[in-house]
């Protein structure tokens, strides 16, 4: 059993990272995500990770490196924050399609206006339709694991997918946890230190990568796309079992906490479960019926799993960290809304908006959101989202 | 025996990644589908100047054994320049 050590979870995933064979790196620092930049150069410049890590001008620059290297048949890496991801935005739809396993550790934040550094979901959501895997930590040590994971997972032979890890901005970016790394020599056994790439930039055997398509195929390679991310869940499934077998700890696509015999089900994302954890234990103490549903995979989103977890629910609370502006509320509520439309046994569903840039979401207010609608519910007052806490 | 068809047509036949494995393969992808007009050249206005060629942005047009020009109806878009070009009229833009 590795000795756990207590670092800051950036700067444990670019060690993670500095462990897995990296070929080619290119991170421009940005806030709350530099210390990942900053790490994996120091790795790189001590010479522990022979990773040629690029310095770019930007995050435009950073996603086309790492796909370019990785269209030679290099593990690639990089990592960015909001304006950052927002930057490369252009270019993440075309590594998907060309099916490059580029892996992205995503340290979530605010995206401006107004400026703002802090914390929430609104950077990732706008790239859900990128055609990425999309998944999100609730702790350094998930961090650390998935970071691992996510080199096996994309370059597996049945997906060949970029992976975006979520790890939230602060909130465990900067936090000091306890951390348990695995031996070297297992991850050289986990994850093979090299990849297997199903073709490579070679001017020795010609390849056209990015190549153009009109209306007569490209709906084709659309759905094409589509499938292999679907598919993709079987592959992640089986990864997180090897994880599990080798290391012991288990990750699943839906995380639960006490959801047996639960009427009303809180559903978070991220960092806040474990926060959400301790509020509804506190509910439970206090003898009322309710559990934690926790969203570990975004994209391909675990329909089958999710639908499971909550099929005894009378009562779903979401809590979404991003606004869909002009739409449903929250991402996660629109897509849980419509993933349950077809359910026989539908239960009543309401969305909080809640730690938008940064907005701290105590253990209290959690317990105020699940006694609220809870109550509203019993009235049949139940707002479909609100903005929770907000100045009125 | 199946016969081996050239280019991808269902959703499972694209190659993964859309990648293109025969070199020099792009000109057999024609891409004038989308035209809505074609030029049509009257050689007895034509000079021969070779303005419409030198103008073409998309490389289509030719001279034949003659001297005369003609666009390749695979590529050619249908922009119109070598019509808007053509001093001596001899190129008109029909409706396809």
């Amino acid at each position: 059993m590795a000795k756990r050590v207590g670092m800051e979870v950036a700067i444990a995933a670019a060690e993670a990272v500095g462990m897995c064979n990296v070929d080619v790196a290119a991170c421009y620092p940005i806030t709350p995500q530099s210390h990942i930049a900053e790490h994996l150069s120091d790795i790189v410049a001590d010479g522990r990770s022979d990773t040629e890590y690029i310095t770019v001008e930007s995050e435009h620059s950073a996603i086309s490196a790492v796909m370019g290297a990785s269209g030679t048949g290099a593990r690639a890496y990089t990592a960015t924050s909001s304006q950052g991801l927002m930057l490369m935005h252009e270019i993440l739809p075309i590594v998907s399609a060309m099916r490059l396993p580029i892996c992205i550790a995503v340290a979530n934040r605010a995206v401006s206006g107004p400026l703002n550094i802090l914390n929430d979901h609104s950077d990732i959501m706008p790239q859900r339709d990128a055609g990425w895997i999309v998944m999100f930590t609730e702790n350094g040590q998930e961090a650390v694991d998935m970071s691992i994971q996510s080199f096996k997972i994309a370059e597996r032979e049945d997906v060949m997918l970029p992976v975006a890890v979520n790890i939230d901005g602060f909130q465990l970016t900067h936090m000091v946890e306890p951390i348990e790394f695995p031996d070297q020599k297992d991850v050289n056994k986990f994850l093979p230190p090299a990849r297997k790439p199903y073709a490579t930039l070679h001017p020795d055997k010609v390849v056209t990568m990015g190549a153009f398509a009109m209306s007569d195929i490209f709906s084709e390679m659309m759905k094409a796309k589509n499938e292999v991310l679907k598919n993709s869940k079987k592959a992640i499934l089986e990864v997180w079992d090897e994880w599990e077998r080798m290391f012991g700890r288990r990750y699943r696509p839906i995380e639960t906490h006490r959801t047996d015999d639960a009427e009303v089900l809180l559903v978070t994302m991220g960092s806040m479960g474990e926060t959400a954890e301790i509020a509804v234990d506190e509910m439970r103490d206090k003898g009322v019926p309710v559990g934690l549903v926790k969203i570990r995979l975004w994209r391909p989103f675990p329909f089958e799993e999710f639908k499971d977890a909550v099929k005894k629910a009378k009562l779903l609370i979401v809590t979404d960290r991003a606004v869909s502006f002009g739409g449903p509320g929250g991402p996660v509520f629109s897509e849980i809304k419509s993933a349950l439309y077809h359910e026989k046994n539908r239960p009543v569903i309401c969305d909080y908006i809640i730690g938008l840039g940064g907005r701290d979401v105590a253990v209290s207010d959690f317990v105020t959101m699940m006694e609220q609608a809870i109550k509203d519910n019993e009235k049949d007052t139940i707002k479909e989202y609100e903005f929770y806490g907000v100045t009125e | 025996m199946k016969k081996e068809k050239k280019w991808p047509e269902a959703w499972h036949e694209v190659n993964v990644g859309a990648m293109v494995f025969e070199p020099c393969s792009a000109r057999e992808y024609h891409t004038g589908s989308w035209k809505a007009r074609r030029p049509v050249w009257d050689n007895t206005r034509c000079i021969k100047c070779g303005l419409c060629y030198i103008f073409c942005p998309e490389g289509c047009i030719s001279q034949n054994e003659e001297g005369f020009f003609e666009a390749d109806l695979n590529y050619c878009k249908g922009c119109g320049i070598c019509a808007h070009e053509c001093w001596p009229k001899a190129i008109t833009m029909q409706e396809e």
